[in-house]
């Protein structure tokens, strides 16, 4: 048992701990890419760290981030939603957690994720793909444009 | 705020009585200079004969211009341009744009696009509501009311999008009643059952296409196309099944009345035509009104 807790700590040091910032957890690992494009986290200046394939029983495999510096706004939060509708956030303030937040699926999905149809204008010219969440578990997404019904097993993203 | 019309649930349930009403107006005195001076784009980026020939007229009457064209190869879609580039040109030229289009969302995307008006004409396979709004005011007109209708809709009503969006509007009245017969292959969507169901409409599924049709007040007649069915004996088994003759007509209600979008190939035998029943012409040149009621609606002309 003590090894075992010993095991974790090691683990969870694996990906080092951060003085103020957002942690976010329970990542599914094939998401962590998608997350991490998806929030511009490849765009901008702040230390980043991440762990990815660690040990998961509920996600078989999930991955962390470690953002120095960053706070995120929920609308901004809430676009991993789709991807990794699990994720926790632990906002860090010298060392501590301050403040623990879930994602919330939001009411519309702007951009992100593309029409499955087609023969949906939004596939066929350069425009942003807006769809209406008429269900979230499963994801079930009305497209602003064709009014047709993108499924959970169906999502693209951009 | 300009007013567009791209779905049939962009309107509210008074705005579809306004329709009614103005339509009625037309009928009475079709020509009215409402549109004097008044340019209006009709842009088929896929052609439709029928219903650019309705808009036309209904604009003709209304005594406005045309601008456009009539099928793709003559605009400069052709040559690459973009949708967005077509409307914003166009929209700085007219007042009022009519547009069909192969893809599905092009109206909503060209409404957003434009600062005029946008009425769709049709976006591929979702949206036709001036199709919609000529079929409420051909219910309203021959049964005096849209609300208590026993609806029959026939052939085709998983593909059919007339059938989606007349369901959607009548669903709208007072205690309407469906009744979809169907092949099973093209049975109506689980969503807009789900869509009665929520909104505690009854509704009836059948096969056969028989004498129930005695209950009937609108029998609303789709084509079964050869196209729907991956396995041709399935075709080949139902092709006859929803074929509506005169025969049939026999004890049906006195007031009731065959509605079918057009063009007709071989689901309405043609001995039903010079049935009383029989209203699928009159239903089209409902369409001239309709469409230029549409039109005064949305240009605050009335």
């Amino acid at each position: 048992m003590e090894m075992k807790d010993n095991m974790k700590k090691k683990l969870k040091l694996k990906v080092s701990a951060i003085k103020d910032g957002t942690v976010i957890d329970h990542i599914p690992a094939k998401s962590l890419f998608k997350v991490i494009s998806i929030l511009g986290l490849d765009q901008i200046e702040n230390q980043i760290t991440f762990g990815t394939n660690l040990d998961s029983a509920k996600l078989g495999g999930k991955a962390i981030i470690k953002v120095t510096g960053k706070f995120f706004e929920d609308n901004e939060i809430n676009k991993i939603a789709l991807i990794a509708p699990h994720a926790k956030l632990n906002i860090i303030r010298d060392y501590e957690v301050v403040e623990k937040k879930i994602v919330e699926t939001p009411e519309k999905i702007r951009g992100i994720v593309k029409c499955f149809n087609p023969k949906c204008i939004t596939n066929n010219e350069t425009i942003t793909t807006c769809f209406k969440v008429i269900s979230d578990e499963p994801i079930a997404l009305k497209c602003r444009y064709c009014e047709k019904i993108t499924t959970e097993d169906q999502i693209r993203m951009v | 705020m300009k007013k567009d019309l791209i779905s049939i649930t962009d309107f509210s349930k008074e705005e579809y009585l306004r329709i009614m009403e103005l339509a009625a107006d037309f009928e009475q005195n079709p020509n009215q200079n409402l549109l004097k001076g008044k340019v209006v784009a009709s842009l088929f980026f896929e052609p439709s004969t029928r219903t650019r020939l309705s808009f036309e007229t209904a604009i003709s009457r209304l005594g406005g211009r045309i601008v456009g064209f009539a099928d793709p190869g003559s605009s400069s879609a052709t040559k690459g341009e973009t949708l967005h580039d077509t409307i914003k040109m166009v929209s700085n030229y007219a007042d009022v744009i009519v547009m069909r289009h192969p893809l599905e969302g092009a109206a909503r995307y060209a409404a957003e696009v434009s600062d005029i008006p946008v009425i769709n004409a049709g976006d591929g396979a979702n949206q036709h509501p001036t199709q919609t709004l000529l079929d409420l005011y051909s219910i309203q007109k021959t049964q005096g009311t849209l609300d208590n209708i026993n609806l029959f809709m026939v052939g085709d009503l998983k593909y059919g999008r007339t059938v989606h969006s007349l369901l959607q509007a009548m669903s709208e009245f007072e205690n309407p009643i469906f009744n979809f017969i169907a092949p099973p292959v093209l049975q109506m969507p689980r969503a807009y059952k789900h869509h009665l169901d929520d909104k505690g409409i009854r509704y009836f599924e059948h096969e056969e296409f028989t004498d129930i049709i005695s209950e009937a007040d609108i029998i609303y007649m789709t084509r079964v196309q050869k196209e729907r069915f991956s396995d041709p004996i399935e075709y080949e088994k139902v092709k006859n099944i929803y074929i509506l003759n005169n025969a049939m007509l026999e004890n049906t209600k006195p007031n009731v009345r065959i509605l079918h979008p057009l063009p007709r190939v071989n689901e309405i035998a043609t001995d039903v035509d010079a049935n009383p029943k029989a209203y699928y012409f009159e239903q089209a040149l409902n369409g001239v009104y309709t469409r230029e009621a549409i039109i005064a609606h949305l240009l605050n002309l009335k």
